[in-house]
C-alpha cells in the first residue's frame, strides 16, 4: 500500500513538473499551440480527508486504506487501465479542501473524490464537483444538506446522514420515556444539520427541546456548556458533535457529575475505544456498520484490522463499499465519463457486507439498512474490539428521510 | 434570557475563575519577561503547550520510546520536572537568539518569538494528533468532585485554581520582597545603573527568561488533565493572554494577576448572560481600557 | 526598521523590479498552476498594502488579516446574496475594509511600536469572532459558493479556455492581474507624492516632523485607512478566485504570515512584499503534502529573517546594487 502511494506520489510530482516545464517552454517560444497534457486515461480516485486532526481516527488514513483495499480487490484495473489512488489532507478547512480538489481535477484529472469527512468541506467540494462534472462520494460527513438544499447530480451521500442517526437514537430513547432534550451543538454545517434533524424528530415523537448551546469545532473545555445543560432540567443531553468533541464532552459530563442521560448522536467504534467500555457502557446509538453484526461484517473488519491496526468505522467501511460500487459502475458503463457512470450507479443494486439491497436515489442518498446498537459492559466484552451489540435493525426505507420530504431541487423540477 | 438562575450564574463564575487562574499564571510570566527584557514573548503560548506535551510524553510516550516502564513519569513528577525543563529551553532561546537582537526595536523580538511559536506548534502537530490527545495522568487523590453546595466542582479543577493563585502570589512576593526581586526591578528600571552597582545584568536576563517560561510550562502541566493536550492549545490562548497583559499594563506583575482573574470571571459571567459575546468580551474590554487609560489599568504612561 | 529601508523608490533599481514583476505577472500562469498564480497575485497586493504601513509608516499591524478577511466576506456576500456585478462586489469589499480601517485607526493610531501591534491584534480578534458568529458568514464552513459572475455583464470570469497550451479562466486572470497592478501603481503614486514624503519624514523622526508642523497622526491614520482598503480589495479578489471566503483569511496566523511575506521580500521596498508573497504562497502550495511541516518551515524562515536577513530579498538586492554602483554609499547600516 505504502509503495503504491509512494509511486503515485512520484508520478504526480513528475507530471506536475512536466506540466510546468512544458508551460514554460510554451510561454517562452509562444509559437506552437501544444496539446494539453491530459493524464493517462486510467481511473484516478482522490481520497480527501482529515489526515491528522479531529476526524483522523474515524476517517483519515483508515479511509485511504479502505479505498486501496477496494482497488486491490477489484483487481487494480478497470477497462484495461490501471486505477490509481491519491490522497490529501484538507485539515478540516473548506478552503484548503476546495483548493486541493480543484487542483486534482484541473491538473491530475482525478475522476472521483472520496471520503470527504467534515460537512463544511464536503458541501464545498460537492459543489465544485457539480460545477466541474466530477463525481463526489461522501462517506465521512453527515449533513443532510448534501442531499437536500445542496444536492448535486454528481454527488453521492453513502454511509449515513444526520437524519438517519438521529432518528434511530431518538426513537429508542423516546420509548424509554426520555422525551425532553437539551443539545450541545458543534457550530458548523454538520452540527447544525444534526441538531435540527434531531430536534425535528424529537418534537415529531411528542417530545420537547428545552434548549441548544453551540460550541466551536474542536472545543477542549465543555464545562460551561455542560453546566447549562445541567440547569436546563432536560432528561437527555444530546451531543450534536463528533470525534474528539464528542469524547471530551462525555468525559467532562462524568467529571461534573451530570445525572442526565447523555445521548451521542454520531458515535464511531473508535470513539467507544477512546472512552473505554466502563465510561460508555449502556449508551445506545445508530450506526451503518460495525464489525460485530455478522460473519460478513466480521470478515471485512478483521481484514481491515490487519492492515490498519483498528477496526473500521462506518465511514471507512463505506469508503470501501462505495469505491467498489463506483468501479463496478465504471465497468458497466464502459466509460469514465461522470454522467454515464452516475447513470449506472443509479441502476446498480449493492449487495455486500455493508449494504443489503442498497440503492442510490435521485437526490444522491444511498439507501440501506441502519442498526441501533448498545455499548457492552466490560463484563460482556470478550475481546479487545468487542464493544457493541445489536438492538434492532432499521430498514432502509424507514431509516432515511423519505424522498418526498427532500428539498433537493433536482427532484422537484 | 430574562431570568438567569442564580445557581447557574455562580457556577459559571466558578468556572470563569478557574480559567482566570490560568490567565493569571500565564500573563504573569509574560509580564515578567516583558518588564525585564522588553520582549513581547509570542512564544509564551508555545511554551505552555510544550509544558502540557512534556507531561503527556512523560506519561504515555517515554516508556514506549525508551522501552523502560520505570521511566513513566506521573503527574507529580511532571509538575516538578517539566517547568525547569521548559525554563532551560527558554534560557537557550534567550542566549542564542533574543540576545542578538536585544538592541533592535522590540518589534523584532515579537516577530522572532512568533516564528519560534510556529516552529514548536508545527513540530508537535506533526507528531501528535492535531485535534489533541487526552492526558490520563490525573492523580487518583484528585479524582471526583466536591459538592460546593451550589454545584459539583471537580476536585482537580479546584486544586489547579488554588495552585495557580498560590504560585502567582509567591512570584509577586518574590519580586517585591526578596533581594533577587530587588535586583530584577533595578535591572528593569535602569540596566546601566544596575550594572554600575555590580549586578550581573546578562545573568539576570537569563534568569528572568527562565522564570517566565517556566511559569508557562507549569501552567501547561496543570492544564493537561483538564483540557485535551493539543498542539494548538498555546496559540488559542496566547492572544487572550496578550490582551490581559495590555489591560493590566505592560510589565505590571500585580496588574497581570488581578486582570487575569477578573477577566476570567467576566468571561464566565458573559457566557451566561450573552454567550455569543463570550469570546470577544476580553478584547472589547481591552479596546475600552486603552481609550480610557492608554497605559493599562496598572501601568505607568511610558 | 530603518536599516531595512532603501531610498530611491522610483529610481532605476525600483523601475527594474517593476518591469520584472510585471513580466512575471504575465508569465506566471504558464509557470505555475493558474489558480495558484491568481492567489499569488492577491497575496502580493495584500502584502504590499501591509508594507505601506510597516515600511513607510513604521507601524507594525498584527491585525491585517481582519481587513483581508472582511474584504473577502463582504465581497462574497455582495456577489452571492445581492448578486452584484463582480466589480461592484469588489468595491463593496474594499469599502468595508476602509470603514474597518477607520475604526481601527480611531482606537489604535496614537499607540506606537509594540502597543500598536498588540492593539491591532486584539481588534482583529474581535473581527474574527464576528465573522465566525455572524449569521451571514457560514461559521466554520466559511461563505461558500460565491459566483465569479461576468464582469460588467460582459466578460465571463467563470469559463475556462486554452491559451498557448495552458487552460485557465483567462478572463478572471486578466481581472486579477489588472487589479493587482493598479493597486501597486496606486501605492507607488501615493508614496511618491508630497504626502508620501511627509509620511516618511514622520517615520524617520516623528518629534521633528511634528515640530515642522506635519500632522503626524493624521498622516498615519490616512495610511492605515488606505492600507486597510487595499488589503480588503486583495481579500475580495481572492474570494472571487476561490469562490469562497474562509475563516482562515481572518485568523491572526494570517496576520503573521503577511508580516513574513513583507519581511522576506524586503520591508520598505516596493517590489519586496509582492515577491515575498508570491514565494510564500508557492511554498505553501508545494509543501502542502507535508502537513504541519509547512508551519515549521514558515517559522524557520521567520527566525532566519529576523536574525540575519532583516533587509529581505529585494532589500539585500538593492543594497548590493547600490554598493556596486559605489558612488553613493548604502544608507542603511
Amino acid at each position: 500500500m505504502q509503495q503504491t502511494l509512494q509511486r503515485s506520489l512520484d508520478s504526480k510530482t513528475r507530471q506536475r513538473w512536466n506540466g510546468r516545464l512544458g508551460g514554460l517552454a510554451c510561454a517562452l517560444c509562444a509559437l506552437l499551440p501544444v496539446a494539453g497534457w491530459a493524464g493517462p486515461n486510467g481511473i484516478k480516485i482522490g481520497v480527501l480527508t482529515d489526515m491528522s486532526g479531529q476526524y483522523a481516527a474515524i476517517s483519515g488514513p483508515g479511509s485511504v486504506v479502505a479505498a486501496q483495499m477496494a482497488i486491490d480487490d477489484f483487481g487494480g484495473k478497470v477497462l484495461g487501465k490501471p486505477i490509481t489512488l491519491v490522497s490529501a489532507d484538507h485539515q478540516n478547512k473548506a478552503d484548503i479542501g476546495v483548493a486541493k480538489a480543484r487542483e486534482w481535477i484541473d491538473t491530475q484529472n482525478v475522476d472521483m473524490i472520496a471520503d470527504l469527512v467534515n460537512s463544511g468541506v464536503a458541501i464545498a467540494v460537492q459543489k465544485l464537483g457539480a460545477e466541474k462534472h466530477r463525481i463526489t462520494i461522501v462517506n465521512g460527513a453527515g449533513s443532510t444538506a448534501l442531499t437536500n438544499k445542496e444536492c448535486s447530480p454528481f454527488g453521492v451521500h453513502y454511509a449515513y446522514d444526520t437524519y438517519a442517526i438521529a432518528k434511530g437514537t431518538a426513537t429508542a430513547l423516546a420509548k424509554q420515556g426520555l422525551d425532553s432534550w437539551f443539545f450541545l451543538q458543534a457550530d458548523y454545517a454538520f452540527g447544525q444539520a444534526l441538531q435540527s434533524d434531531a430536534a425535528r424528530i424529537v418534537t415529531g415523537l411528542g417530545g420537547k427541546v428545552t434548549g441548544t448551546v453551540k460550541h466551536p469545532f474542536n472545543t477542549t473545555d465543555f464545562a460551561s456548556y455542560l453546566l447549562q445543560a445541567q440547569s436546563s432540567g432536560a432528561k437527555v443531553v444530546g451531543l450534536a458533535n463528533a470525534g474528539a468533541d464528542f469524547t471530551n464532552a462525555v468525559k467532562q459530563a462524568r467529571e461534573f457529575g451530570l445525572k442526565q442521560t447523555i445521548a451521542g448522536l454520531l458515535v464511531f467504534d473508535t470513539d467507544i475505544k477512546a472512552l473505554g467500555l466502563a465510561t460508555a457502557q449502556g449508551m445506545k446509538f445508530t450506526t451503518a456498520y460495525t464489525w460485530e453484526l455478522n460473519a460478513e461484517t466480521e470478515a471485512f473488519g478483521k481484514r481491515f484490522l490487519a492492515k490498519h491496526n483498528a477496526m473500521p468505522t462506518m465511514s471507512q467501511a463505506g469508503v470501501y463499499s462505495s469505491t467498489m460500487m463506483y468501479l463496478n459502475a465504471v465497468k458497466a458503463a464502459n466509460s469514465d465519463d461522470a454522467e454515464a457512470v452516475m447513470k449506472k450507479m443509479r441502476e446498480l443494486t449493492v449487495n455486500d457486507f455493508f449494504a443489503k439491497n442498497g440503492k442510490l436515489r435521485p437526490d444522491g442518498r444511498f439507501v440501506h439498512d441502519m442498526y441501533l446498537v448498545e455499548v457492552k459492559s466490560p463484563a460482556e466484552s470478550r475481546s479487545n474490539w468487542d464493544q457493541l451489540k445489536l438492538v434492532a435493525t432499521i430498514p432502509g426505507d424507514q431509516a432515511f428521510m423519505p424522498l418526498a420530504e427532500s428539498t433537493c431541487p433536482l427532484i422537484h423540477k | 434570557m430574562m431570568d438567569i438562575p442564580f445557581q447557574a450564574l455562580v457556577s459559571q463564575a466558578m468556572l470563569g475563575l478557574n480559567n482566570g487562574a490560568f490567565y493569571a499564571l500565564l500573563s504573569l510570566g509574560l509580564a515578567v519577561i516583558y518588564g525585564m527584557l522588553d520582549v513581547v514573548n509570542f512564544a509564551h503560548g508555545a511554551f505552555y503547550m510544550l509544558g502540557a506535551f512534556l507531561a503527556l510524553i512523560g506519561l504515555d510516550y517515554l516508556p514506549v520510546w525508551t522501552g523502560i516502564e520505570g521511566l513513566r513519569l506521573g503527574f507529580w513528577m511532571a509538575l516538578l520536572l517539566v517547568p525547569p525543563l521548559v525554563g532551560l529551553l527558554g534560557i537557550t532561546v534567550e542566549a542564542l537568539m533574543l540576545r542578538r537582537i536585544a538592541r533592535l526595536q522590540p518589534i523584532y523580538g515579537l516577530l522572532l518569538t512568533f516564528g519560534l511559536a510556529l516552529i514548536l506548534e508545527g513540530l508537535f502537530a506533526n507528531h501528535f494528533n492535531s485535534g489533541g490527545e487526552p492526558y490520563g495522568g490525573k492523580p487518583a487523590a484528585l479524582e471526583g468532585a466536591v459538592d460546593l453546595g451550589f454545584m459539583m466542582f471537580p476536585r482537580y479543577r479546584l486544586f489547579s485554581m488554588v495552585l495557580a493563585i498560590v504560585v502567582c502570589l509567591a512570584v509577586w512576593w518574590g519580586i517585591e520582597r526578596t533581594r533577587f526581586g530587588a535586583q530584577l526591578r533595578a535591572g528593569t528600571e535602569n540596566p546601566d545603573v544596575a550594572r554600575a552597582f555590580g549586578i550581573n545584568v546578562p545573568r539576570l536576563r537569563s534568569l528572568t527568561y527562565f522564570l517566565g517560561t517556566a511559569l508557562a510550562g507549569l501552567a501547561g502541566v496543570v492544564a493537561a488533565p483538564i483540557y485535551t493536550v493539543s498542539p494548538h492549545m498555546g496559540s488559542e490562548i496566547v492572544i487572550v493572554i496578550f490582551a490581559v497583559v495590555v489591560i493590566g499594563g505592560m510589565g505590571s506583575i500585580l496588574g497581570a494577576v488581578v486582570t487575569g482573574l477578573a477577566l476570567g470571571l467576566l468571561e464566565g459571567l458573559v457566557k451566561v448572560i450573552y454567550p455569543p459575546l463570550a469570546n470577544t468580551v476580553i478584547f472589547v474590554v481591552m479596546a475600552l481600557v486603552l481609550l480610557w487609560r492608554p497605559a493599562g489599568l496598572f501601568g505607568r504612561e511610558a | 526598521m530603518s536599516a531595512a529601508r532603501a531610498p530611491g523608490l522610483l529610481g532605476s533599481p525600483a523601475l527594474l523590479s517593476w518591469i520584472g514583476v510585471l513580466a512575471l505577472g504575465v508569465l506566471l500562469p504558464f509557470l505555475v498552476y493558474p489558480v495558484l498564480a491568481m492567489e499569488m497575485l492577491c497575496f502580493a497586493l495584500f502584502a504590499s498594502a501591509f508594507n505601506l504601513l510597516l515600511g513607510y509608516g513604521g507601524l507594525l499591524s498584527f491585525g491585517h488579516a481582519a481587513f483581508f478577511g472582511i474584504g473577502a466576506y463582504v465581497c462574497g456576500h455582495a456577489a452571492k446574496v445581492w448578486q452584484l456585478d463582480p466589480l461592484l462586489a469588489l468595491a463593496c469589499g474594499t469599502a468595508a475594509g476602509v470603514m474597518l480601517g477607520v475604526a481601527f485607526g480611531a482606537v489604535a493610531i496614537r499607540r506606537q511600536g509594540i502597543y500598536f501591534a498588540m492593539v491591532t491584534l486584539a481588534l482583529a480578534q474581535i473581527v474574527y469572532f464576528v465573522l465566525l458568529q455572524a449569521p451571514f458568514t457560514g461559521g466554520e464552513d466559511g461563505l461558500q459558493g460565491i459566483p465569479r459572475g461576468a464582469l460588467l455583464g460582459v466578460l465571463d470570469l467563470q469559463s475556462e479556455s486554452v491559451l498557448l497550451g495552458q487552460r485557465a479562466a483567462w478572463g478572471l486572470y486578466g481581472l486579477v492581474l489588472a487589479v493587482t497592478v493598479s493597486g501597486h501603481f496606486l501605492i507607488a503614486r501615493v508614496l511618491a507624492s508630497p504626502t508620501g514624503l511627509a509620511l516618511r519624514s514622520v517615520q524617520e523622526h516623528e518629534p521633528r516632523a511634528r515640530s515642522l508642523g506635519l500632522p503626524a497622526s493624521g498622516l498615519k491614520f490616512g495610511m492605515l485607512v488606505l492600507s486597510a482598503g487595499l488589503a480588503a480589495l486583495a481579500g475580495a479578489l481572492k474570494a472571487l478566485v476561490l469562490g469562497l471566503a474562509a475563516l482562515t483569511d481572518a485568523t491572526w496566523q494570517m496576520s503573521g504570515e503577511v508580516v513574513l511575506m513583507t519581511l522576506i521580500g524586503g520591508v520598505g521596498t516596493l517590489a519586496g512584499p509582492a515577491v515575498g508573497a508570491g514565494l510564500l504562497r508557492y511554498l505553501h502550495h508545494t509543501l502542502a503534502g507535508l502537513g504541519s511541516w509547512v508551519t515549521v518551515v514558515l517559522g524557520g524562515i521567520f527566525v532566519f529573517c529576523v536574525l540575519v536577513f532583516r533587509r529581505g530579498m529585494i532589500g539585500e538586492w538593492l543594497a548590493w546594487w547600490q554598493r556596486s554602483r559605489a558612488a553613493v554609499g548604502s544608507s542603511g547600516r
